[in-house]
């Protein structure tokens, strides 16, 4: 973002504004994440029209929640130079003991309190995450890896490993209140679920935070060059604190819109996910050593991934090609960024 | 340096600690031949993973391989496969398990050489490089044996390698002593040793000093490819068969043993021996723990709880601090890290 931002200004004050397809790439690196998008869509289209059916493509925007969510945890996080693999058991960890935790102590807890609840959870974990990076000062990956494990160990062998398969009523039915419904050509009817609505506002505060409060600028300086940034006055602790503390309530919140969604709560769900959303998220342009990056790249890369996901059975390839097709690709967008970059 | 030895020390000393703790719990079946032969068998696999792990953590510049146990999988299931079309295991079982060994090795390295190419030319993050490459070896994994447990079985050599005895020593771990010994005197005794050090120290002095820096960087990595495969021929002796996700939580427990050895995860510092001794007490624990009767669930939040423990330890030097007394005034880091 930093770089981009100064290359939109280098191109506002000269004198030649060429709008050559390497600069636009250079400057906006997410262009080429669409168009793979497009074009990924476009093949699947022709070579399978029912790919265009709503039911399709609400499918996939329904797909894209968790994800969404865990993708702009992660992308905040790299943004700043760090990365973070624990926010999937923050989610598992949340979702779980807020479902033992209503179910059990508290049935009549309103829906509205019970997300701020798992949010705030995840918020609190994050945070411990957030204390230990800055205070080890180890690389994040190890530290992370480390609360992975910390915190499932204890969600499995301190809370419970039993599959919880009837919800308490009020999380079922948020997951079933339909944001709108269509009819589909067969009769039968389509819901996107009013909680798809909760991706585009975090989308939303992600960006406000990115691009408008004195955090973003603080994030990105850190991501830029850590040692400058605490010289300039930005305290790490605080931005540390603040990141992992951010990426932890998106993922407590991701977490409790998984349980309302698919309505159960299985402790074993989400682990294991978490290399698909980093994916997403450098597919999305963000580079791994942080400093760069937008919201809008990573929504789409985190739509590449889901929609990679679930197309490729549409179009006859077999489904056990899905891992080595999604880590190519991030090697292709890995190795294409970086020569992007050498050449500028 | 006065670091290295206390390191070492300490490792020895929780060795004979968990050792004595094992014998009280148990009354003495702990220190039985026939349970220190079953812990022995089980620490090569995830032992020379983590050697792999310290070789790129010792390469410096963010360097970790996150690619190890994929490889390792892949390595086996792909020789497997490979093998079993030209050779029958149980017809020639001595000429399978050469060819199968002699593939597996050559898988990782290859896998290996791929990493660090495309770490050392094309300038891609280590860790970036290797999640991608661990999920492209899984899935090619998925692809070759179609998602299913891909048979070995007991032919000759292999079933010696996976559960015969010399001196009532497992072969496998013997194995592991040897390959450990061999990848330790090349650091020590050659020139690469020397290079990989002092890149991990400081890249950019290393490049003005003229180390031939892509060369160091390939040959780690492929060397840790290569330590993969042999653990992918270990894994499928003592299993009988392979599969695409086999040891999934070996990754973090090869980077716990990294950091229990004392591995400096930003580069520049590692000792085989250290690596070995910490794989060998994570067994004893691992094995203490299930004497004790504690779920396995127990043990990941020990782990995590164990790993974030010796970060710990290293930050703060409490080793030091223990053995020279009150040296806790100045626990300072001379350079501030950036978070990778």
């Amino acid at each position: 973002m930093n770089a981009s931002r100064t290359g939109e200004l280098d191109g506002g004050a000269g004198p030649s504004r060429s709008f050559s397809f390497g600069e636009l790439v250079r400057r906006r690196p997410e262009t080429i994440t669409f168009l793979l998008l497009v074009a990924i869509c476009t093949s699947v289209a022709i070579a399978n029209p029912a790919f265009l059916q709503p039911s399709t493509l609400i499918d996939i925007g329904r797909a894209s929640v968790v994800m969404g969510l865990f993708a702009l945890g992660v992308f905040i996080i790299l943004a700043a130079g760090g990365i973070d693999v624990s926010f999937t058991a923050i989610a598992a960890f949340t979702m779980y003991s807020m479902t033992v935790l209503v179910q059990s102590y508290l049935p009549n807890l309103p829906i509205v309190v019970i997300i701020l609840m798992a949010t705030l959870g995840g918020a609190a974990l994050g945070i411990v995450n957030g204390l230990l990076v800055h205070h080890l000062k180890v690389p994040s990956l190890i530290v992370t890896i480390g609360t992975q494990y910390l915190f499932r160990g204890f969600l499995l062998s301190f809370i419970g490993t039993v599959w919880i398969m009837s919800l308490p009523p009020q999380m079922g039915a948020f997951g079933r209140m339909p944001l709108f419904q269509i009819e589909s050509g067969n009769g039968a009817l389509i819901t996107l679920p009013f909680y798809f609505l909760v991706l585009p506002i975090a989308a939303g505060v992600t960006w406000w935070i990115l691009n408008r409060t004195l955090m973003g600028r603080a994030i990105f300086a850190v991501g830029g060059n850590a040692d400058i940034a605490s010289r300039l006055g930005y305290s790490l602790r605080t931005v540390h604190v603040f990141l992992f503390g951010y990426a932890g309530a998106l993922a407590g919140l991701a977490g409790i819109i998984h349980v309302c969604a698919n309505r159960q709560a299985n402790p074993f769900d989400l682990v294991g996910t978490e290399i698909n959303v980093i994916a997403a998220v450098v597919l999305g342009g963000a580079r791994i050593t942080g400093g760069t990056g937008t919201v809008l790249g990573t929504i789409l890369g985190v739509l590449l991934i889901v929609v990679i996901n679930s197309v490729l059975v549409m179009v006859g390839i077999p489904s056990t090609w899905q891992r080595l097709v999604v880590g190519s690709f991030i090697l292709l967008a890995a190795a294409f960024f970086v020569t992007r970059q050498r050449r500028k | 340096m006065q670091k290295t030895g206390g390191q070492l020390a300490m490792l020895l000393v929780i060795n004979g600690l968990l050792l004595i703790a094992g014998s009280l719990i148990s009354s003495g079946s702990f220190l039985s031949i026939f349970n220190l032969q079953s812990m022995a068998s089980q620490v090569p696999e995830i032992g020379l993973l983590a050697i792999g792990v310290m070789l790129a953590m010792c390469a410096g510049n963010g360097g970790i391989d996150l690619s190890g146990i994929a490889l390792a999988n892949l390595s086996g299931v792909m020789s497997a496969v490979i093998m079993s079309s030209f050779l029958s295991a149980t017809d020639n079982g001595m000429a399978f398990s050469l060819a199968f060994i002699a593939g597996a090795i050559l898988v990782g390295l290859a896998g290996g050489v791929i990493n660090g190419l495309l770490i050392s030319r094309l300038n891609i993050t280590p860790i970036l490089c290797t999640l991608g490459t661990q999920m492209a070896f899984m899935g090619l994994a998925v692809v070759v044996s179609g998602g299913k447990a891909v048979m070995v079985g007991t032919p000759a050599l292999l079933s010696s390698i996976g559960n015969d005895m010399i001196a009532a020593v497992p072969i496998s771990f013997l194995i592991f002593v040897v390959v450990a010994g061999m990848v330790a005197a090349l650091l020590r005794f050659t020139p690469y040793g020397l290079w990989l050090m002092l890149m991990g120290t400081n890249p950019k002095a290393a490049v003005y000093a003229g180390f031939p820096k892509n060369g160091v960087i390939v040959a780690t990595y492929a060397m840790s490819g290569m330590l993969s495969g042999v653990a992918g021929i270990i894994i499928a002796a003592r299993n009988v068969n392979v599969k695409f996700d086999y040891g999934s939580s070996y990754l973090l427990i090869a980077i716990l043993i990294t950091v229990m050895a004392g591995v400096k995860p930003e580069g520049g510092y590692g000792r085989v021996v250290c690596v070995v001794l910490s794989a060998i007490a994570l067994q004893l624990m691992s094995s203490l723990l299930n004497f004790g009767g504690l779920s396995n669930f127990v043990r990941d939040f020990a782990w995590g709880l164990l790993l974030l423990t010796f970060l710990a330890v290293g930050r703060y030097d409490i080793a030091g601090f223990l053995s020279l007394g009150r040296r806790s005034q100045n626990p300072s880091v001379p350079v501030p890290q950036t978070p990778k």
